[in-house]
């Protein structure tokens, strides 16, 4: 089980992004969590502060937009 | 070098549509297949060209930068960032807590937050391209110094006490870098990405911004601009900026709209703050800013763009009447 967490204030871009996540786990068959978090202690917690960010098992891989399909191919695989 | 687009519309007025030149249809329809096209290609060729550079400025790194700076460069290099630096509006709000835990006075954070909607890298060219180099260098100096003026205001009254007490005690880990693929086939995918997703995010203001150009332009008559919003009319500039206030588009947007105004005998002055006006405030930011800020410094905030945005269209009009 790979745990994500999609960083945003809850705008459309971090909704899109935690979709593109969830779909393409579906896709491969993949089992993941996906957690939002908007809380903004934590978001700059994870020393992030352009949103959407992605952390995927307790580490920041992706900062500042909605990631490109590839790259969220690449953690699932990985 | 732009004339293609000028021959494109032409043709599709004459061969195309068989429209008469010189009807109010053909004007509209003119101007809007000109604008369109020559903005929606100079718009994919600048967003992938800075798209290729674009890892090279995030954010994160901007607070890198300006951390440590003395107060002064810090207002300069906050304003110049904030142009070329792009972010979803949405960030705003951890790129403020953030830019404070780094220690960032709060003026300089929000010289950085004023300039960032008003002056891009995008419209820049755009605007140049369409009004030439005068207006833009006017348009991005006087954006630049109302950012900066803002900033400097902010901390001279000592406003930080009004930002919300939580802001302080956020501490922020280590600054993530996600991994970056630096290949020439990383960066163009990389560029492509960016394309699509700024293009998908403006074109409707595009679209629209456009629109209600070409409608300015056939079939509004010069007369009713030249009576309402000469520079003789004392009210034109404010009456402008508050029409803008709640209107929002993005800086692109606005663009077509702006040219059909000056070609319509609007002064430059006048333009200029309306464009800002619609740019520059915008009602979803400042509910997300409402997060940070208390209800004084919002107000503060909407105020003081307001009356600049005014005083840079009495002087504009003032310094090229």
């Amino acid at each position: 089980m790979k745990s994500f967490k999609v960083l945003g204030s809850g705008c459309k871009n971090c909704i899109t992004t935690a979709k593109l996540i969830e779909d393409k786990a579906r896709a491969l068959g993949v089992a993941v969590e996906i957690e939002k978090v908007t809380d903004m202690a934590a978001i700059l917690g994870f020393g992030v502060m352009s949103t959407p960010g992605v952390v995927l098992d307790g580490k920041v891989v992706h900062a500042g937009g909605i990631p490109q399909p590839d790259k969220v191919t690449g953690w699932l695989e990985g | 070098m732009f004339e293609i687009f000028t021959r494109l519309a032409d043709w599709t007025i004459t061969d195309v549509l068989a429209l008469e030149p010189g009807t109010k249809l053909a004007d509209a329809v003119h101007f809007f297949v000109e604008d369109t096209t020559k903005i929606f290609v100079l718009l994919v060729v600048i967003v992938f060209v800075m798209g290729l550079f674009r890892t090279m400025l995030s954010p994160e790194k901007v607070r890198g930068y300006i951390e440590g700076t003395s107060r002064g460069i810090g207002y300069i290099l906050a304003v110049i960032l904030g142009a070329v630096t792009p972010f979803c509006s949405c960030s705003s709000v951890p790129l403020f807590i953030g830019f404070l835990e780094g220690g960032i006075p709060v003026g300089v954070t929000m010289a950085f937050l004023i300039t960032s909607p008003l002056v891009n890298e995008v419209a820049v060219v755009i605007l140049g391209s369409i009004m030439g180099w005068k207006m833009t260098t006017v348009y991005v100096v006087t954006g630049m110094s109302v950012g900066i003026l803002g900033g400097i205001l902010i901390d001279r009254f000592h406003m930080e006490r009004w930002v919300e007490d939580y802001v302080w005690k956020i501490r922020m880990g280590t600054m993530a870098q996600a991994e970056v693929d630096g290949s020439v086939t990383g960066r163009v995918r990389y560029a492509w990405g960016e394309v699509r997703d700024i293009v998908g995010r403006i074109w409707l203001y595009i679209i629209i911004g456009v629109g209600i150009g070409s409608a300015l332009h056939g079939y509004v008559p010069q007369e009713l601009f030249a009576q309402y919003a000469s520079a003789d009319n004392p009210f034109a500039v404010p009456v402008a900026v508050l029409m803008g206030l709640p209107l929002y588009s993005n800086a692109t947007g606005i663009i077509p709209v702006a040219e059909a105004l000056i070609a319509k005998g609007v002064p430059i002055g006048t333009v200029i703050a309306f464009m800002m006006s619609v740019v520059g405030v915008s009602p979803p930011e400042f509910i997300m800013l409402r997060k940070v800020l208390k209800p004084q410094m919002l107000i503060f905030f909407g105020v003081f763009l307001t009356i600049s945005f005014m005083m840079v269209g009495y002087l504009l009009n003032l310094i090229f009447a």
